[in-house]
């Protein structure tokens, strides 16, 4: 039986939440005797090679491309994971959830103080994915099976996790390892 | 002296005096129940719920249901704790409560509980409300997006601070807190040593220029659940 795989993505995200996996130091080396990792940035792996066993997700949605990778996500992992504040609540980007899009892509590219944009376009080029309405939790669009909250998630509740999950025990993060922030 | 008379928390005999609350008596003998819009001090007010228990059978607030002799009190059994995690919840989703960049983190009373209670994430769709910011005042702001309508800042105000400077508007959803000036906050009498400003549970009402003061690692939740001060007085009394 070959090793498990895991997949990660950066959806609505800032990559801080990788930053943390990659923050688990030596203990990585633990990790690629456990995993390989499939579909990554870390590997730069682009398309799924098959199904995987963990799927951690960085970020929300906030366009229709972060969709399309968020299903394909769901369809390709056995266990879908939030990691992140962003995946679980919108985070950062979710700011602008208040506020109407037109009215942010204004502030963007023709209103906001420092804008240069002579041409007074708003990028439309049908190669750039179309900004949803708001940006949505990842569980909000599919179904996610854990959440590790955090801004980023420590590293500790990362490890903790993945071991868990790995070696098919309950997944308890003790006190300490849950945080907002 | 008051009479006093027992009543059972859990299992556990309680010890209460007339004019207590279940929430008061059971503070006294160490046992937490947790609590968001009560603030020591202050007249109860009953509108967060967070302190649900089932009293005889029926689901009570601890904060302002008088303690009675021989009432059978249930407080941290699962199905409580169950009612209390999806009201704290609910707070989160109705809200704008961004922690990652908040001041109020690690100290926040909401956050706290959301924490005690382990949740990683509200079971509830997100509704980010458009809510509004007055940072009018030299030393407080207000940021209503952090609201969670405890009226503590209301009741600080007129019980201790004599002043009337905040106020609820509006009904359902569109409640919200107000300050008693035409404009905004700069208007009123308040002051940065207000009762009313220190008493905010959240990070709605802040004193400017104080933020990230205390590191991350020694903030007041860091390493221990909201109501562990209150737990250890029962096993010291134990010990
Ligand atoms: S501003 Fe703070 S104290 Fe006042 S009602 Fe809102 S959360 Fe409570
Ligand atoms: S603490 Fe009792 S209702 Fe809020």
């Amino acid at each position: 039986m070959g090793k498990a795989k895991i997949a990660t993505t950066s959806l609505a995200g800032c990559f801080g939440c990788h930053m943390s996996l990659l923050d688990i130091d030596e203990r990585i080396l633990e990790l690629i005797e456990l995993v390989d990792f499939d579909k990554s940035p870390i590997d730069d792996i682009k398309t799924f090679s098959g199904r995987c066993l963990v799927g951690l997700v960085e970020g929300g949605c906030c366009n229709e491309e972060n969709v399309e990778v968020l299903k394909s996500f769901r369809e390709h992992c056995e266990i879908l994971i939030s990691f992140g504040d962003c995946a679980i609540m919108g985070g950062i980007p979710a700011m602008r959830n208040t506020i109407p899009l037109q009215e942010c892509l204004d502030e963007a590219y023709i209103n906001g103080p420092t804008v240069y944009n002579p041409s007074g376009e708003v990028p439309n080029d049908p190669e750039i994915p179309l900004l949803l309405n708001r940006v949505y939790p990842a569980h909000e669009v599919v179904r996610i099976d854990y959440h590790l909250p955090g801004c980023p998630p420590p590293a500790d509740t990362i490890w903790e996790a993945l071991v868990a999950l790995l070696s098919n025990k309950p997944l308890d993060l003790p006190y300490e390892l849950i945080k907002y922030d | 002296m008051s009479e006093t008379f027992t009543f059972v928390i859990d299992d556990k005999e309680i010890e209460g005096c007339f004019g207590q609350t279940i929430l008061e008596a059971a503070e006294e003998a160490g046992v937490y129940i947790p609590r968001l819009c009560h603030l020591k001090g202050l007249t109860p007010f009953g509108s967060c719920r967070v302190c649900t228990c089932m009293v005889n059978g029926r689901a009570m607030a601890a904060c302002t249901q008088p303690a009675a002799p021989g009432m059978i009190v249930e407080n941290a059994s699962e199905r409580v704790t169950e009612i209390r995690k999806s009201l704290v919840e609910m707070l989160f989703v109705e809200g704008n409560h961004f922690c990652m960049f908040c001041e109020r983190s690690g100290d926040c009373e909401l956050q706290g509980l959301a924490y005690r209670f382990g949740i990683a994430a509200p079971r509830y769709p997100y509704l980010f409300p458009e809510r509004d910011l007055d940072a009018s005042h030299d030393d407080i702001f207000i940021d209503r997006n952090r609201c969670v309508l405890c009226g503590r800042c209301v009741r600080a105000s007129r019980e201790k601070d004599g002043k009337h400077v905040f106020g609820f508007v509006g009904r359902g959803p569109a409640k919200r807190v107000q300050v008693n000036a035409e404009a905004a906050l700069a208007e009123t009498k308040v002051a940065v040593t207000d009762e009313a400003v220190a008493a905010c549970p959240v990070g709605a009402i802040l004193k400017k220029r104080t933020a990230y003061r205390v590191p991350v690692g020694e903030r007041r939740y860091d390493h221990e659940p909201i109501g562990s001060d209150i737990e250890k007085r029962r096993t010291a009394a134990a010990e």
